[in-house]
């Protein structure tokens, strides 16, 4: 046996024992890469999803909904930094992992590529969006990377508020004037089927899932989550009003589950590919804030300079 | 006017110059030059909006029409506005924002110690739980201002032309008309000669250690409290206002 397997033995069984791997143990290098991708794209998934909910603080409804608008984009500026972080613990800086972002190298969740069009959109984005990916995160909580999993416990806290407060908002629509109640219908619409995608491909399609399933990093398919997610969703729509726009939809005795449609896959894999209804405007809003802010940036490190040396002299 | 309707307008004061403040900060959500700064932002501006609804809501209260915080930010009218013309300056660049930043937090943490002593037991309270954000607010500008002054030249000199640029905006924080006096009489508001000393004092000692230069006093610009706005508010309101406008009466 050679020490390369002997180590990999370890760790598979340190996986199995239900322990945490910690930044300092030994660990494959597919490993650490899946997690760096991983980890990364999540990070950068906060940071580009300031911008569609970013963009109707302004113009927020009321006073109180603007200050939970602001907390809640706040809560996840603080996300990325959290999970930027954790990146760090397996050897990549954070000014690569930005610019790999930037560069268009790396990926973030291809949800954010949808515009948000009306003040329903924020509702949808709480309930929907929020409420597909706290599923995963769920998930993450039990992840085999400790830091990861660490970070990801605080942040399902802040998630689940993020959800409820978009669930409340689309209820106080439904329940609101017409013009109000089409409002939500219509945001429900152009938000469900993203909103499914965001699981990623089935598990017959998904590249990356059964390595991350072996190594612990994922313990639920693409599919299973999803189907929770529909299950529950479709209840908390029936709750309010609103109707899921999927003609297919029907609870199945059987399986105790709903039957559900179709995802159209060509969908997914043209916003993927950068050709979602927003991807060159995130890109932008992205790459200008990085420029623009390059003097701020060295300015900072500058005085940061000359007060280590006046401390120093 | 009545020591009712002078209360009224004073809430306002304070209120718009937080509001329109606070929505100026949140323009820069998701587009801050570093991620700590897009939390930092976002943060006060969830700080100013926080105490403007406080005031808000008083002024509702002291009026006695019923009116509701998002009555008076959402259905009041450019003219009725009356928020000092500092706060409605567009962001510019980073050094602009924070310097309009900083020029307000030296005026408003001395303002906000002092309101805690208010005869008004209401202002006194609201002004208690501002003050210790306050203290976070100028110590956050103050601190990125030292950082340009004494950073690059580049930095430098971007804080200088916004210090310039903004200096003239600075005078309208202090003028006391009869209205104030009154309330100063009544022990509601505070004499702002002192505010003014202290913003003075404030000031200078964070110039002096950004190695940036006073503006001399020029021109001050003024009407921001009588109403008289620049060009700008009629957008900032019409973005504010654009949904409780466009459904009349809705519950949101």
């Amino acid at each position: 046996m050679t020490d390369l397997t002997i180590l990999e033995e370890r760790f598979q069984a340190k996986i199995d024992a239900e322990l945490k791997i910690e930044p300092k143990d030994w660990m494959p290098e597919k490993y650490r890469k899946n997690l760096i991708r991983q980890i990364s794209q999540h990070a950068h998934s906060e940071v580009v999803g300031m911008l569609p909910e970013g963009n109707w603080i302004t113009r927020a409804p009321s006073l109180r909904r603007k200050a939970i608008l602001l907390a809640k984009v706040q809560d996840e500026a603080g996300h990325g930094l959290y999970l930027y972080s954790a990146a760090e613990t397996l050897g990549t800086s954070r000014e690569q992992t930005i610019d790999d972002l930037l560069s268009g190298k790396a990926k973030y969740s291809s949800i954010f590529n949808y515009p948000t069009l009306t003040w329903a959109d924020i509702g949808a984005v709480g309930w929907l969006v929020d409420g597909a990916a706290i599923m995963n995160q769920v998930m993450l909580c039990r992840t085999s990377y400790g830091p990861y999993a660490r970070a990801m416990v605080r942040i399902c806290k802040e998630e689940s508020f993020h959800q409820r407060q978009g669930y409340e908002i689309m209820a106080v629509l439904a329940n609101g004037t017409p013009e109000q109640k089409e409002m939500a219908q219509d945001a429900l619409n152009r938000w469900w089927w993203p909103s499914l995608m965001m699981f990623g491909p089935t598990d017959a399609n998904s590249p990356h899932s059964a390595e991350s399933m072996k190594w612990k990093i994922k313990r639920q398919s693409n599919d299973e989550l999803r189907q929770i997610f529909i299950d529950r969703t479709v209840q908390q729509a029936e709750v309010i009003g609103l109707s899921v726009p999927d003609p297919a939809l029907k609870w199945n005795e059987a399986t105790q589950h709903y039957d559900w449609g179709t995802i159209d896959w060509s969908e997914f894999n043209n916003v993927v590919a950068g050709n979602g209804p927003c991807n060159k405007e995130r890109m932008v809003a992205r790459n200008k804030a990085h420029d623009e802010g390059a003097w701020v940036r060295e300015a900072a490190l500058a005085y940061a300079a000359k007060k280590l040396k006046r401390k120093a002299a | 006017m009545s020591q009712q309707e002078a209360l009224f307008t004073y809430c306002l004061r304070q209120a718009d110059d937080l509001l329109i403040l606070s929505h100026r900060l949140s323009e820069w959500c998701g587009h801050g030059p570093v991620l700590e700064e897009d939390i930092a932002l976002t943060n006060r501006a969830l700080d100013h909006i926080g105490e403007a609804r406080n005031l808000l809501t008083y002024a509702g209260q002291v009026e006695g029409k019923g009116r509701t915080e998002d009555d008076l930010a959402f259905l009041r009218a450019e003219r009725q506005f009356v928020n000092t013309k500092l706060v409605e300056q567009p962001n510019g660049d980073y050094a602009f924002t924070i310097a309009r930043s900083f020029l307000f937090d030296a005026y408003h943490l001395p303002l906000a110690e002092a309101l805690t002593k208010s005869s008004d037991a209401q202002l006194a309270a609201i002004a208690g739980k501002a003050v210790k954000e306050a203290q976070y607010h100028l110590r956050h500008s103050s601190d990125w201002l030292k950082r340009f002054g004494d950073g690059t030249e580049e930095s430098h000199r971007r804080a200088q032309a916004a210090l310039d640029g903004l200096w003239t905006f600075t005078g309208e924080l202090f003028v006391q008309d009869d209205l104030h006096q009154g309330l100063v009489k009544a022990g509601v508001a505070p004499d702002l000669i002192a505010i003014k000393a202290s913003f003075d004092e404030t000031v200078d000692n964070v110039l002096a250690e950004a190695t940036l230069k006073r503006p001399v006093d020029g021109f001050m610009a003024s009407g921001g409290r009588q109403g008289k706005h620049g060009e700008n508010m009629g957008f900032i309101l019409a973005e504010i206002q654009y949904l409780q406008r466009a459904y009349p009466g809705a519950k949101w």
